[in-house]
């Protein structure tokens, strides 16, 4: 075309039209294919609740359960592991529980429905591993004298106390997740549902 | 008179450009003739790369990526690997070529890259093929991470968890995004499918078109030299570069010396020692993947561990955002950073042999920080080691931030008229 060939106005709107249309068409097809990398339905439906038998456990026991393929630990906490949480107060970065990562039940000085049992899902609020149970206090432990026990994230170095509240000054952000719960009885836990939801 | 033969080629000729890509890619292209042995390490790349596409597709053939649990407890996944090594015939030296192809693309590719570093390969007008050469690297990565993922052990399944999360870390759109993902809530079956479709066909084929489009853009407008000056300023009446010679049979034939040289290490590595130690084969991988339990001591395999060191320095929030995401930020950064190499060196002349003592330097203290990094990102951290690794970041990019600074100040000597060549 040269250049003093007058454009043909309509036909480029008409051109520029069909293109946007087509071009909106070419983006909504993609719609489908993002949708199939979120969950399926059978992946939403797996998050049943889970029952768990704490009669056997003795204190200072821990036992975990799989919820929502997530570890739950259970944790029978013995009166000097309670008093220990006195002692990491001022040591951890959410002491009070002020972050919402536990039901409306379980914020206080416990984390825990009943002070004894300690239900929380044993993944680091850093990068998802699983800390490991690090119990013994002091020298014997290899974490310091100033270690009152609790639990080392092996990825990365956090560590938590025996309510699962996050250290100062360590790559976790936050305290562990106490998932919903309830007791059936006193030897039988439900994870999943606390049956308010 | 042509010949049968000749007509066969005119034939094609007149079809599709047989004989001119054979004379502008091989024949008459014409390469700097100083060429030293750090030019290996391209084609060396494009050796791995093709052993990697052919010895993955003969591992499909026996693999299955499944989570569940077959008849005896194991994850099918798992499963299907140890048939593999056990019962395929020829399947283990298949996969030990694989696993072992993987560190050794990395091996011959950062030494690549460095090559680029010592010689100012990056330097105007080489920019593009540099960019290139960077998503290539992040290609890489991202099907070397997914690969991993496919023999569910214990270090697949942790690793993946770690740098899903990751993506979790971002403001806003992160929880969302690493669900879309795992395409679960954690990492599981869906999430090993998709790593498998993505490891051999999605990113395999960016990762061609990259390769191509790598070399192409080198051809254009050539192959810089150990001395850094540009060979088509010189031509003779032909318009043949003077210090050029073509790239077949003169550089072929070189290549061939460090095929052979890569294969006598690569073999050895292959059948006496597949598990490099532990560091190209995890022995936490040897124990099929357990959601409830993460191995004692999780690192990434060595080739991610510089950066991952990087990610692990990182443990002060800001701005109101957690340590965590600024982490990813830097590991992403420390990547990212190494594109803009062109626009941050200032030095008036691209190769180490006329950059002066500052350079040197620097790119020495440089090259020891990532090194430090790389060991350190293997081990568990401790409060030393953590703040040894922020002093290395902080030299790491270092080293690339104060650039344009120190490399004008540079005592540079004068860049020679032609290459050097005994």
């Amino acid at each position: 075309m040269s250049v003093d060939e007058k454009m043909d106005n309509g036909r480029r709107q008409l051109l520029v039209a069909t293109s946007a249309v087509g071009g909106a068409i070419g983006v909504a097809a993609a719609v489908p294919f993002v949708a199939s990398l979120t969950p399926s339905e059978r992946a939403k439906a797996a998050g049943a609740p889970v029952e768990a038998d704490i009669g056997k456990l003795a204190p200072g026991e821990m036992m975990t359960v799989e919820w929502r393929g997530k570890p739950v630990w259970i944790l029978r906490r013995t009166p000097e592991m309670l008093e220990s949480l006195k002692k990491t107060d001022p040591l951890v970065s959410d002491p009070g529980s002020e972050k919402p990562m536990q039901p409306e039940y379980a914020k206080n000085e416990y984390r825990s429905i009943k002070p004894e049992f300690l239900v929380a899902v044993g993944i680091c609020t850093h990068l998802g591993c699983s800390p490991s149970s690090k119990f013994k206090s002091g020298a014997d432990s290899g974490l310091g004298d100033d270690w009152f026990g609790g639990f080392l994230c092996p990825c990365h170095g956090s560590t938590f106390d025996l309510a699962g509240r996050v250290y100062k000054s360590k790559p976790a952000p936050d305290n562990l997740e106490v998932p919903p719960h309830k007791y059936l009885s006193d030897a039988k836990l439900l994870i999943g549902d606390d049956g308010k939801a | 008179m042509t010949t049968k033969a000749e007509a066969v080629i005119n034939w094609i000729d007149e079809r599709f450009p047989l004989t001119a890509s054979i004379k502008g890619h091989l024949t008459e292209y014409y390469a700097p003739k100083n060429f030293n042995f750090w030019y290996f390490f391209g084609s060396l790349a494009l050796m791995v790369l093709v052993i990697q596409i052919v010895t993955g597709i003969f591992l499909v053939m026996h693999y299955k990526p499944d989570a569940s649990l077959n008849a005896a407890g194991v994850p099918v996944a798992f499963a299907s690997v140890e048939y593999i090594m056990r019962d395929v015939p020829g399947g283990w030296l298949i996969r030990y070529m694989h696993s072992t192809g993987a560190s050794a693309f990395f091996i011959v590719v950062y030494l690549h890259m460095f090559r680029g570093l010592l010689y100012g390969s990056y330097r105007k007008p080489r920019e593009l093929i540099w960019i290139f050469g960077v998503l290539i690297f992040l290609a890489l990565m991202a099907e070397a991470f997914m690969g991993y993922l496919l023999p569910w052990g214990q270090m697949s399944f942790w690793g993946a968890q770690v740098i899903v999360n990751l993506f979790s870390a971002i403001p806003v759109i992160g929880p969302d995004l690493s669900l879309v993902i795992r395409g679960d809530y954690v990492v599981s079956d869906a999430t090993l499918n998709r790593f498998f479709s993505f490891h051999v066909i999605a990113v395999p084929l960016v990762l061609i078109g990259l390769v191509a489009a790598h070399i192409v853009a080198l051809h254009e407008v050539g192959s810089n030299n150990p001395d850094g000056v540009e060979i088509k300023k010189k031509k003779d009446a032909n318009g043949i570069p003077l210090d050029g010679i073509p790239f077949h049979p003169y550089y072929t034939v070189k290549d061939i010396v460090g095929v052979v040289a890569f294969l006598f290490v690569f073999t050895a590595i292959v059948f006496f020692a597949p598990e490099g130690g532990g560091y190209f084969l995890e022995f936490n991988n040897f124990i099929p993947a357990d959601p409830l339990k993460t191995p004692p001591h999780i690192a990434p395999v060595w080739y991610f561990t510089p950066f991952y060191s990087v990610l692990r320095a990182v443990t002060y929030p800001l701005f109101g955002i957690d340590a965590k995401f600024w982490g990813v930020v830097a590991m992403g950064a420390a990547v990212v950073i190494i594109a803009f190499l062109p626009w941050l060196d200032r030095s008036p002349v691209k190769s180490i042999r006329y950059k002066g003592p500052l350079f040197k330097a620097i790119l020495a203290v440089f090259v020891v920080a990532f090194v430090i990094l790389g060991y350190l990102g293997v081990l568990p951290p401790t409060p030393g080691r953590t703040l040894v690794s922020q002093i290395c970041s902080v030299i790491y990019f270092g080293f690339f931030l104060l650039m344009p600074w120190y490399s004008k100040m540079d005592q540079c000597k004068p860049e020679p008229e032609r290459v050097n060549f005994k």
